[in-house]
């Protein structure tokens, strides 16, 4: 069962295609990668996903609803949460507030209730900051609800933007380059938690990752993009091997040893 | 050799003759002749005196400062040198300008300026009072610098409290006289040019044996305060509200009529305040022509209750405007809010600026002189009188109208700012394309906040119009947005306690300073740049708020050893 299939998705800024005819199919509870080169198009294609980006042509559909022309509010009311290649957390505002944002779309007081203190919005908002502890503890920063999100730690501010972006309650979960900028060890935690998110919670998982040992680790399925183009599709074993991949990254004529480092 | 490093000698010449030049300068702008007539305490020392002793106290106390970790020794050289040469820099303007008469282009540069600035000492009696001012001072303020700061502290304190209470003797001695109970309080403190002698040194060890306590005991209390059972803490803090309340409730009748203006004023901006700190400090939406939503208010209330223009009156009760002056502007706020969606940043402040504008030249337009008066404005604006209650309208009254207005307003922003509301808010402010990939609904949230920034400010207007009973269109200038913004900057974007601290300083404090004439404006904007140097976040930012909780956070939250590891091992 597919939850998002992408038919010949196409995004051209002026004269540059940055995406081009690009397919893509991604089942249920897989967690499946899109690598490739720098400037391939993968981030492109996410913020196409996410409505960030209106995409010319093709079709995206997320569990049988046309995605196009959906605001990226509407498109996270669907299901579809995401995380940033550059950390985007609300600087200013506390670890705990950050997550509480991201329930937004699940909660309901307005103005009335919020100046009003109306029953509904008190139980509500007490609900909200319990479920926002609850996603803390679940990303290991229990405890450090009220620190603000630009004191964070690199390795903390990672896990609030994910605590972020499960608290809308995804069924897809987009991630760009999770374990950018950490070390083994923690890169280690991050493939185990990545691994726990789709076992524990059922969440699909669309991983743009660079290091091939993340990659080759724990994805099921990898697409592999170049120049806005789908290269390759397969299983890590497969895609290691293809000469078109170990071309598009390391050049015609290259060794291929490189991308052979399994973890 | 690191200990020497630091000891370099520019330092203190070029503080030293960096605070001699802003002598001269405060010299020749006519400061020392306008202040020479008003004494600090009385007989003993002038404000003029006090201003120039001060300049080169702290150049020499800045000249320590600089200086790094230093030897005491060199401390006291430093201090010493710097003192010396700003009042090097004031005994050479005296000789040059005895030399060379600079009246011509300097209008202040006259003889009498000189003989003030020699003390009335002659020349060269003066000239050397002067050198050796500046070297004791210069010494003294590295003395001060040396100390212990529990010592210093309450030294600088005290100090600064008499000079204050000096400069604002007219206003003191004229308010405290509305209470006869304080006569021979003020008449011990105060003689007709100054504190008095006895005044002024039993002003100065009250305040420092206060600050002394407080810095050597007043952790003490504070923790003893925390450590009351919650019951009684808040039992203390609502009596501490409620002597507030008090005190707010009383104070036009304790203050009087001068003050109980420029309370008005205050009240005025900050009602204005709080509104756009709704839409600059939570929503992060620059807004410059805030003025219009103020102006819309008044308008509304003005054309709806004034017998003017030929009509008859539709509404004879401002009660009855009040509504429809607060509803009009919502609406504007909206009508705002549509076009400039998708605008950010420099963009949105020019766009709002333009219809702040709009708004005031459509109020002075000939086009709408039957709707709106034109230049001429709308006279006879309703008071808001209840039934046949005869009340006196004087800004007394008026006093308690903003009083409540503001108190509302702040519940409200208060409330909806840490609600869901709220939070969408912050998040648009931080990051709006994140935001909405929160599942934010932009152009809600948007809007929300430029109506309920604009009600604020058609509030104000409405009471504003009310207030003065004839409204006119050059009161409704780009001015106004400017220190409207300016005061919620200083008061630290987005807090609310913020907002208030900033009215009273921006709008009360140049009012209280009717003292220093001409040179309030001077005063002002020093100020706000010092602010901006020294304190950019503002007196009181949002972020502290985070900090406090931080501390209870970590006591109250007692979780199990086995939070941390995020691995599924």
């Amino acid at each position: 069962m597919a939850i998002l299939t992408a038919t010949k998705v196409t995004k051209r800024f002026g004269g540059l295609t940055a995406v081009n005819l690009f397919d893509m199919e991604i089942k249920e509870q897989a967690i499946h990668s899109l690598i490739g080169p720098n400037g391939a198009g993968k981030t492109t294609f996410f913020n196409c996903v996410t409505g960030f980006y209106r995409h010319e042509e093709g079709l995206i559909m997320f569990q049988g609803q046309r995605l196009d022309g959906w605001s990226p509010d509407q498109v996270t009311r669907l299901g579809i949460s995401r995380t940033y290649q550059n950390i985007r957390l609300f600087a200013n505002m506390t670890a705990i507030e950050n997550v509480m944002v991201g329930e937004h779309p699940h909660l309901r007081s307005g103005v009335f209730g919020a100046i009003f203190h109306t029953a509904g919005t008190v139980r509500e908002e007490a609900q909200a900051v319990e479920e926002a502890r609850r996603l803390l503890r679940f990303v290991g920063l229990a405890g450090k609800g009220d620190l603000l999100a630009k004191n964070l730690p690199y390795g903390n501010q990672r896990r609030l933007e994910i605590a972020r972006a499960l608290a809308g309650k995804p069924k897809l979960l987009l991630l760009d380059e999770p374990t950018a900028g950490m070390n083994p060890a923690e890169t280690v935690d991050m493939m185990a938690f990545i691994r726990r998110l789709r076992d524990e919670l059922g969440i699909t998982i669309l991983l743009i990752e660079h290091q091939m040992r993340v990659v080759m680790g724990i994805s099921e399925i990898v697409t592999v993009m170049d120049f806005g183009e789908k290269i390759a599709e397969g299983t890590p074993v497969e895609i290691q091997n293809d000469p078109k991949v170990i071309e598009a990254y390391l050049g015609r004529g290259s060794a291929s040893e490189m991308l052979r480092t399994a973890a | 050799m690191i200990a020497k490093s630091n000891e370099d000698v520019m330092v203190p010449v070029r503080i030293g003759l960096l605070g001699g030049l802003i002598a001269v300068l405060i010299a020749l702008q006519g400061m020392i002749q306008t202040f020479s007539a008003r004494d600090i305490v009385g007989g003993v020392i002038s404000m003029s005196q006090t201003l120039l002793l001060m300049t080169l106290f702290v150049t020499g106390y800045l000249a320590v400062s600089r200086s790094g970790h230093v030897r005491p020794v060199f401390a006291l050289f430093a201090g010493a040198l710097s003192g010396f040469l700003a009042s090097l820099l004031v005994v050479a303007l005296i000789f040059f300008g005895r030399a060379i008469n600079l009246g011509a282009m300097m209008v202040n540069a006259t003889s009498e300026l000189y003989d003030l600035l020699t003390f009335k000492q002659g020349l060269m009696m003066g000239s050397l009072f002067l050198l050796i001012a500046g070297v004791v001072l210069g010494a003294l303020s590295a003395l001060t610098f040396l100390l212990p700061s529990k010592t210093r502290r309450p030294i600088v304190v005290a100090l600064v409290c008499v000079i204050v209470l000096g400069v604002l003797q007219d206003l003191l001695t004229i308010t405290l006289s509305n209470l006869p109970a304080l006569t021979p309080i003020v008449k011990f403190f105060y003689v007709s040019n100054g504190l008095s002698i006895a005044g002024a040194v039993t002003v100065f060890v009250l305040v420092a044996a206060i600050s002394y306590f407080w810095s050597t005991r007043g952790t003490q209390i504070q923790n003893r305060i925390n450590g009351l059972p919650p019951a009684s803490r808040r039992g203390l803090r609502w009596s501490a509200i409620g002597i507030v309340v008090v005190i707010l409730l009383l104070l036009p009748s304790i203050v009087g009529l001068y003050i109980s203006e420029v309370l008005d004023l205050v009240g005025m901006f900050l009602l204005m305040g709080l509104g756009l700190n709704i839409v600059v400090g939570f929503a992060g939406l620059l807004d410059l022509g805030y003025v219009a939503f103020f102006a819309i208010g008044a308008y509304t209330v003005g054309i709806l209750t004034s017998p003017e223009l030929g009509r008859a009156v539709i509404m004879g009760s401002w009660w009855a405007a009040l509504p429809f002056g607060i509803a009009v502007a919502m609406f504007a706020g909206v009508i705002l809010g549509v076009p400039v969606l998708k605008m950010r940043g420099d963009y949105l402040a020019i766009v709002t600026l333009g219809f702040g504008e709009i708004i005031r030249i459509l109020a002075l337009s000939d086009l709408l002189k039957p709707f709106l008066g034109g230049a001429q404005g709308t006279r006879g604006i309703a008071k808001p009188d209840i039934g046949l209650i005869q009340i006196n309208w004087g800004p007394q009254a008026f006093y308690y109208f903003f009083l409540v207005g503001a108190l509302l307003v702040i519940f409200i922003a208060t409330r909806v700012k840490s609600s869901r509301l709220g939070r969408a808010w912050m998040a648009v402010r931080e990051d709006e394309d994140v935001a909405q990939a929160m599942g934010i609904n932009l152009v809600a949230t948007k809007l929300l906040a430029f109506a309920m920034g604009a009600s604020f400010g058609g509030l104000s207007g409405a009471i504003f119009a009310s207030k003065l009973g004839s409204i006119f269109p050059s009161s409704f200038n780009f001015l106004i947005s400017i220190n409207v913004l300016s005061l919620i900057i200083i008061g630290g974007m987005g807090s609310i306690p913020g907002v208030v601290v900033g009215a009273l300083a921006l709008v009360g404090l140049p009012e209280l300073m009717r003292e220093f004439a001409e040179f309030r404006y001077l005063f002002y904007g020093i100020g706000l740049v010092v602010m901006m140097l020294t304190r950019p976040e503002g007196l009181w930012p949002e972020a502290a708020r985070s900090r406090e909780l931080h501390e209870a956070e970590a006591e109250a939250e007692v979780e199990p050893a086995t939070a941390g590891a995020v691995a599924g091992k």
